[in-house]
C-alpha cells in the first residue's frame, strides 16, 4: 500500500457547497472560465469523463486545450466555474490536500518533462523514494514493471537525453505509472511522432484503460490517435467545447471550426 | 457599447439621428464621471494603464518581495531536503573554490604591490600588513568573493531553472506533489546564506597568504611579524559582523537567482536573459546591501578608532 501522509487526514470531502457529480463521473468541469490578461482562454468549459473511460479534447493548436487540463491538476486555477476530481473541489483544496488528491492523477506532459540531471531509473526513483516507504527491491521492482509496461525495459541506466522523443514520452508515462494512478492526463501525447510510434503510444493508453482501469482525458490535434483512444470525444474551439460524443458524432458536427479541422486534415491525408 | 442601441427602453427615439444625438450626449455625461475622480484616482488608473519603465520596475519588485515572502514562509516547514541542500552546498562551495581561492591570491599578491609604494613614501611601510588585513577582511574578501559567486551561481541557477521551467519539469514536480519551490528554490537559497561567508573566510586566508607572499618575497618579511602586525588592531567584531555580511549577499543572490528562473515564461532566449539578469540584479543588490550593512554596524560597533 502507498502510505503518503502519517498525518491525520480529514475525510470530509470539499464540495464549497454545490453538489458534487455523481459516482461514475471521476472528472467534471462545470462551466470553467480562465483569461490571461486580456486573453479570454476559456470561457464556459464543461466536461465530464466516465470512470474507466478514455476521453479525447480535440481542438486546434493554441485553442487551450492544455490550459484545460492544467485546471485539472490544480497548476491553473479558474477565474469561475468549478472542477471536481473524485467528488472533491480541486479549485477550492490547496497545501497537502491538494498533494494528496494529485498523487492520484498522472501526467503526461507534453515532452515528457523528465529531470535531466538524473536517469531515466534515478527519475522514477524520485517519486517513490518520495512518497513511499518501500524498500530497495520493492521499488525496483516497481520501476522494472513501469519500464515493461511502456516496453522500454533496458532503458533505466540512461539519461533523457540519450533518448528519443517517442521514448521520452513513453518514459514520461512509465513515470507517471509509478504512483499508480486512477486518472492520466495526456497533453499531446503523440504530437510530434511518426506514424508508428503514434500506432504505440495509443495502444498503450488502450492498454492502461483495459488492464488498470485508468481513466483518462487526452488533449491532441492528432485524429490518428484520436481515432484509436477515444470513448468519447469533446472539440475545444473560442474558449467553449462546441461538439462531443464519439468521434464519428463530433466529425459530423456543423460547427464551422469543426467541420474545417476535420476537413483539413481530410485534405492532408489524401495527398 | 451594447446598451447605447439597446431598444429596450420606451422612451427610445425612433429616428436614427436623435438616437445618435442621445448617445452622444451619454459618452459625453460619462467622460465627466470619468473626470469627477480624484487626482490620485486618475494618476493611479493611469500609471496602471501605462505599460511604463516604472509600471514594469513596480511589478516586478512586488513579484520579488512575494517571492522572498513565500521562501519565509515555506522554508521551515515540512519537507526539509537535506541531501539536495547539501548537493547545493557542495555546489557552491568546492564546486566555486577555484575560482574564489585565484581571485583571492591575486587580489592580496595585487594589493600588496601597489600599496607598498604609497605606504613607503610616508615612510609607514610598516602598515603594510595591517591595511592589507583591514581592507582584505572588512571589505574587499567578502564582496569581491559575493560578486565573483553571484556571477558564477547567479548565472546558473536562473538557467537551470528557467530551463526546468520551460521543459515543464517544474510543473511536473508540483504535479507529482514533489514541492518544487521547496526541493529548488529553499535548498539554493539555504545552501547560499551558509556558505557564502565560508567561501569568504577562505579567500580572506588566501588573500593573506598573497600578501604575504608578496611581502616576503621582496622584504623578507617573517611571517611572525606579518601575522602579527596584521591582527594587532583588528577586533573580533570586525572579522564577524563583516564575514557574517556575506549570509545577506547569499540570500540576495539565492533568492534573486531562483525568483528569476523560476518565474522565465517562453523558450531559451528568456532563459538566457534571466541568467543575465540574475547576474545583474543580485550584483547591483549586493553592492546596495553592503552600503547599508556597513553603516549600520558602524552605528552598533563603532569604528576601529573606538568611536
Amino acid at each position: 500500500m502507498l502510505d503518503f501522509f502519517s498525518k491525520e487526514v480529514s475525510t470530509e470531502p470539499v464540495t464549497g457547497g454545490s453538489t458534487p457529480p455523481p459516482e461514475n463521473i471521476i472528472v467534471e468541469l462545470r462551466d470553467v472560465h480562465k483569461a490571461f490578461g486580456e486573453l479570454r482562454v476559456l470561457r464556459g468549459v464543461s466536461l465530464q469523463l466516465e470512470r474507466g473511460n478514455s476521453a479525447v479534447v480535440l481542438g486546434g493548436s493554441g485553442t487551450g486545450k492544455s490550459v484545460l487540463i492544467k485546471h485539472i491538476v490544480g497548476l491553473l486555477a479558474p477565474d469561475k466555474g468549478e472542477v471536481w476530481v473524485k467528488g472533491q473541489r480541486t479549485d477550492l483544496l490547496d497545501g497537502d490536500a491538494l498533494d494528496r488528491q494529485r498523487l492520484s492523477i498522472g501526467y503526461l506532459f507534453q515532452g515528457g518533462a523528465l529531470f535531466d540531471s538524473m536517469t531515466v531509473y534515478e527519475n522514477m526513483r524520485f517519486y517513490l523514494d518520495r512518497h513511499t516507504k518501500w524498500s530497495k527491491g520493492e521499488k525496483d521492482d516497481a520501476i522494472a514493471e513501469v519500464l515493461e509496461a511502456v516496453n522500454l525495459d533496458d532503458k533505466g541506466p540512461q539519461f533523457p537525453a540519450e533518448l528519443s522523443g517517442g521514448q521520452r514520452k513513453r518514459i514520461g508515462l512509465a513515470r507517471a505509472l509509478v504512483l499508480k494512478p486512477e486518472i492520466i492526463l495526456y497533453d499531446e501525447p503523440t504530437t510530434g511522432l511518426d506514424p508508428v510510434s503514434v500506432r504505440v503510444v495509443a495502444d498503450l493508453i488502450l492498454k492502461l484503460r483495459d488492464e488498470r482501469n485508468i481513466s483518462s482525458i487526452s488533449i491532441t490535434h492528432d485524429l490518428l490517435a484520436a481515432a484509436i483512444i477515444t470513448d468519447h470525444a469533446s472539440f475545444l474551439a473560442e474558449g467553449k467545447i462546441v461538439a462531443s460524443g464519439t468521434l464519428e458524432e463530433v466529425r459530423h458536427s456543423e460547427h464551422p471550426l469543426v467541420r474545417e479541422f476535420f476537413h483539413g486534415s481530410e485534405a492532408y491525408s489524401a495527398v | 457599447m451594447e446598451p447605447f442601441l439597446s431598444e429596450t427602453d420606451s422612451d427610445t427615439p425612433r429616428d436614427s439621428l436623435s438616437r445618435r444625438l442621445r448617445d452622444v450626449r451619454r459618452v459625453r455625461q460619462e467622460g465627466k464621471i470619468l473626470q469627477d475622480k480624484s487626482f490620485s484616482e486618475r494618476t493611479m488608473e493611469r500609471l496602471l494603464r501605462s505599460q511604463g519603465v516604472l509600471y514594469h520596475f513596480l511589478d516586478q519588485a512586488g513579484a520579488l518581495f512575494m517571492f522572498v515572502g513565500e521562501f519565509f514562509r515555506r522554508f521551515w516547514r515540512r519537507p526539509f531536503e537535506v541531501k539536495e541542500t547539501i548537493n547545493q552546498m557542495d555546489e557552491v562551495g568546492s564546486k566555486s573554490f577555484l575560482l574564489t581561492s585565484v581571485v583571492g591570491l591575486s587580489i592580496g599578491v595585487v594589493l600588496a604591490m601597489q600599496s607598498r609604494g604609497t605606504l613607503a613614501r610616508f615612510g609607514a611601510e610598516a602598515f603594510l600588513p595591517s591595511m592589507l588585513s583591514f581592507s582584505i577582511i572588512k571589505e574587499i574578501g567578502p564582496v569581491l568573493t559575493s560578486l565573483v559567486l553571484a556571477g558564477r551561481l547567479g548565472a546558473g541557477i536562473a538557467a537551470e531553472l528557467g530551463s526546468m521551467k520551460v521543459t515543464e519539469q517544474i510543473d511536473a514536480l508540483e504535479v507529482a506533489a514533489l514541492k518544487p519551490f521547496h526541493y529548488l528554490v529553499v535548498t539554493r537559497v539555504i545552501a547560499c546564506v551558509v556558505m557564502f561567508p565560508v567561501m569568504t573566510i577562505l579567500t580572506d586566508v588566501i588573500a593573506l597568504s598573497g600578501g604575504f607572499i608578496e611581502s616576503a618575497l621582496s622584504t623578507d618579511m617573517d611571517y611572525r611579524v606579518f601575522v602579527g602586525e596584521a591582527f594587532k588592531t583588528m577586533r573580533f567584531v570586525d572579522v564577524t559582523v563583516d564575514t557574517m555580511k556575506t549570509s545577506i549577499f547569499g540570500f540576495i543572490v539565492g533568492i534573486v537567482s531562483c525568483y528569476l528562473g523560476y518565474n522565465v515564461r517562453g523558450g531559451t532566449r528568456e532563459v538566457g536573459q534571466a541568467a543575465m539578469q540574475a547576474v545583474v540584479l543580485s550584483s547591483l543588490l549586493i553592492l546596495l546591501a553592503d552600503v547599508v550593512v556597513v553603516r549600520v554596524s558602524l552605528m552598533i560597533f563603532g569604528d576601529v578608532s573606538g568611536q
